[in-house]
């Protein structure tokens, strides 16, 4: 065998660890740091939005300065200083493109290194890729495709000029300016993210996917997604992020809103791999991100599966309001951290519609330095008749200097519905280690293989090219955790 | 081939000695019994031979085919055909049994130059060996070991035994906690596997599964040491007489 030296050692370990950590070389155009009512007018002229979308932006600013960053999270942070942030950073070369010729060379360079199938001959991949890079939407394929069966999927930013009365029917609907202090920061300074509508009765030909990369380091990055499912719509949603390797913290506080009418149904999946900060917990992503669906409808539906492996500090918590009778909520969550990586993380379910179901399945995985908790709230409705709810919550511990913390709450004002909840702390053993090994898989399939069983229910969530992605990477984060 | 040459060990960081010098020889073909009073040792022997991390060899030597395996990692020596089937057999939930099996085939299959099974291949593979100990096919469905019972973990050591048709067995009271169907069974499973180019070291407690599988020799473990070696009569002698006049010899010995 041949050994490395301990300079390629931890040369080929810290690129294994986090190999998406490059940066591409762009030209940004200059935008002041800080936040005032002028850079938000800036940027929304930059946009060239309608004067609705200026108010409000301008309504949440307002918000957002009475408002506080909240403390309650189990997580330690130097907070940002908000007036070093850049608000709105987008690459020189004015990113609108009809066809994907038009991007420029390095983008598409980036997104083909992040195994994105960003180019149309992917075709039989099925599909579709909207790619936000920094602050701004620089593609989205198959849009034809998706324009014959009905379904809109663009840019936020589009969607403002295209489709405006839909953007403003549903924008804020579900999770409003003020509803907490990163979403009304976020309603204030949004520069991009998607958009997608599904009209009555059709199911969306193709997985949607959109593509998250930071990539300059004092920018923050502000996304804003809207989907909404008309009647019986169908939709499947996959999200993935990405960033480069700083030693400073980089802010990412996205809001998410879905809408399912009627029997709509809709699925989001996100895997999320921001860059961690290093094994001293210098640098890495702020996530502070929120996320929230509404079954508008009766026997509407809205499923969220997450896997939450990067980040320095995440704060997430996805959502669903069950309004609509019968309709259901489901959450299937992986959240593993490492080295000093903090994750607070967990969703509500709010039942207010009668016979409305939500299943939780929350599965830790806490490694290294690491903190790691799942926060949770079910609340029943008064009106909530024969509402369930299903929630398990495991943790599972590697090593000895991290922790798992659960804080399930739980608020029901009806009695005949019913809450079950289920909690398991584990730790990855030795002894089941060395069983896998002698049976001939190494170090690193044995872990691989028990951490793959520990995540199944949520894996089997996932569409099949992103279960293997999640597999492998969750096995990448651990290497090196165990003994 | 397998020799231990004066082999002592002891927990990982701890001072006091497990094993005090065993001496052993395994050839080719032959079945080893080994058999002593609860806490000799007998199971740290065994994890030891295959390479459990929590103990540590402060002196000799474990050859495998005249190779010493000592500083290899359990699945190199896995791979080389060395098989630790467990006392207790560790649970993994969510994985499935047959997949475990298929990997860990795999794995032996890549180490030996042979084309890796695929799954449709794969099953064809394993229910055969699932005949030959007498399992239900739903056992490859369910989790590694979670809820088996007792007796279910140790046939479906056995089955894992038979997928990887190892060189070297080493069978840690596989015996205990088999009905008299399941030990009979499981017997003629063993017996079936015998070759004159594989070995097996059996752990019992019982003279019963020996009525099985006959034995070319039985030590007995005593105190970190091997007190006594013979021929397969020595199991029957210990059945009459338990240990008790074996434990003064051991002492003797090891201080001599
Ligand atoms: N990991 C460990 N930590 C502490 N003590 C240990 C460890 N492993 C073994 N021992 C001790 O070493 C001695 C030998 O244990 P071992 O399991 O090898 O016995 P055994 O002969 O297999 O017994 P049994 O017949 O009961 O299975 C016992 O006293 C046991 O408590
Ligand atoms: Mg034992």
């Amino acid at each position: 065998m041949s050994r490395l030296t301990e300079a390629e050692a931890v040369e080929t370990a810290a690129s294994r660890k986090y190999k998406y950590g490059f940066t591409t070389k762009m030209e940004y155009e200059e935008f002041p740091r800080g936040l005032n009512e002028d850079i938000i007018r800036e940027i929304s002229r930059r946009k060239n939005e309608p004067e609705w979308m200026l108010e409000f932006r301008i309504k949440a600013f307002h918000h957002w300065l009475t408002m506080e960053e909240p403390d309650w999270p189990n997580v330690n942070y130097q907070k940002p200083n908000y007036d070093d942030i850049i608000y709105y950073s987008s690459p020189k070369e004015k990113p609108k493109k009809e066809s994907l010729d038009e991007v420029d060379p390095e983008i598409l360079a980036t997104y083909e290194k992040l195994g994105i199938p960003l180019h149309e001959q992917k075709m039989l991949q099925n599909v579709a890729v909207d790619a936000v890079f920094d602050s701004v939407s620089v593609a989205t394929t198959f849009k034809k495709k998706l324009a014959e069966a009905g379904v809109i999927f663009c840019s936020i930013s589009e969607a403002i000029q295209e489709h405006p009365e839909l953007v403003k029917k549903y924008i804020g609907s579900v999770i409003p300016t003020n509803d907490n202090f990163f979403a009304a920061l976020n309603s204030a300074v949004f520069s991009d993210g998607s958009f997608c509508f599904v009209p009555k009765g059709v199911k969306c030909p193709m997985e949607l996917s959109t593509y998250f990369r930071i990539n300059n380091p004092d920018s923050g990055q502000f996304e804003r997604t809207l989907i909404i499912a008309e009647e019986g719509a169908e939709v499947s949603y996959l999200e993935g992020c990405t960033a480069p390797m700083f030693d400073t913290n980089q802010l990412h506080a996205a809001v998410v809103e879905l809408v399912a009418l009627e029997d709509a149904d809709i699925k989001y999946s996100t895997v999320q791999n921001w860059y961690p900060g290093d094994e001293n917990g210098v640098g890495g992503i702020f996530n502070f991100v929120t996320k929230r669906g509404i079954c508008k409808g009766d026997r509407a539906k809205i499923s969220w599966t997450q896997v939450e492996t990067g980040s320095a500090v995440t704060w997430k918590y996805p959502s669903v309001i069950l309004k609509g009778d019968n309709s259901v909520g489901e959450f299937y969550s992986v959240a593993l951290t490492n080295d000093y990586q903090q994750a607070d993380t967990g969703t509500k379910m709010i039942h207010l519609g009668k016979n409305t179901r939500s299943t939780i399945i929350s599965k830790g995985i806490s490694a290294g330095k690491s903190q790691n908790s799942y926060r949770g709230l079910v609340k029943i409705g008064k009106k909530a008749d024969g509402s369930r709810n299903y929630s398990v919550c495991d943790s599972m511990l590697i090593g000895s200097e991290c922790g798992a913390h659960t804080f399930p709450f739980i608020e029901s004002s009806n009695n005949t519905s019913s809450i079950e909840h289920e909690a398991t702390t584990s730790k990855i053993g030795e002894d089941q280690i060395f069983y896998l090994q002698q049976r001939g898989l190494d170090e690193e399939q044995a872990i691989s293989l028990i951490i793959n069983g520990f995540c199944k229910e949520v894996f089997k969530e996932l569409p099949l090219e992103f279960a293997v992605e999640a597999t492998k990477l969750l096995s990448i984060k651990l290497e090196g955790s165990v003994g | 081939m397998l020799k231990i040459i004066d082999l002592h060990a002891r927990v990982e960081g701890e001072e006091i000695e497990i094993l005090k010098g065993i001496n052993l020889e395994i050839n080719k073909g032959e079945v080893h019994a080994i058999m002593g009073p609860n806490g000799s040792g007998k199971s740290t022997l065994a994890k030891v031979i295959a390479g459990h991390p929590a103990y540590e060899v402060t002196s000799g030597q474990v050859l495998f085919e005249g190779e010493d395996i000592l500083e290899m990692d359990p699945d190199e020596r896995a791979r080389l055909g060395l098989f630790l089937a467990f006392q207790y057999p560790v649970e993994v939930p969510g994985v499935s049994n047959s997949m475990l099996i298929r990997e860990a085939v795999n794995a032996v299959r890549k180490e030996r130059g042979q084309e890796e099974f695929d799954p449709l291949e794969f099953e064809d593979f394993i229910i055969d060996k699932l005949k030959l100990v007498e399992m239900d096919e739903k056992f490859l469905d369910r989790s590694v070991n979670a809820g088996f019972s007792g007796g279910e973990k140790k046939r479906n050591e056995i089955l894992q035994l038979a997928a990887m048709e190892p060189r070297l067995s080493l069978l840690d009271e596989t015996d205990s906690g088999l009905d008299i169907d399941a030990l009979r069974i499981v017997s003629e499973g063993i017996n079936k596997l015998r070759s004159s180019e594989n070995s097996f070291m059996l752990v019992t407690h019982y003279q019963r599964i020996l009525n099985y599988i006959k034995p070319d020799k039985v030590h007995v473990l005593i105190n970190g040491r091997i007190a006594k070696s013979g021929g397969s009569e020595l199991a029957l002698e210990l059945e009459d007489q338990g240990y008790d006049w074996l434990v003064g010899d051991a002492h003797v010995n090891g201080e001599a």
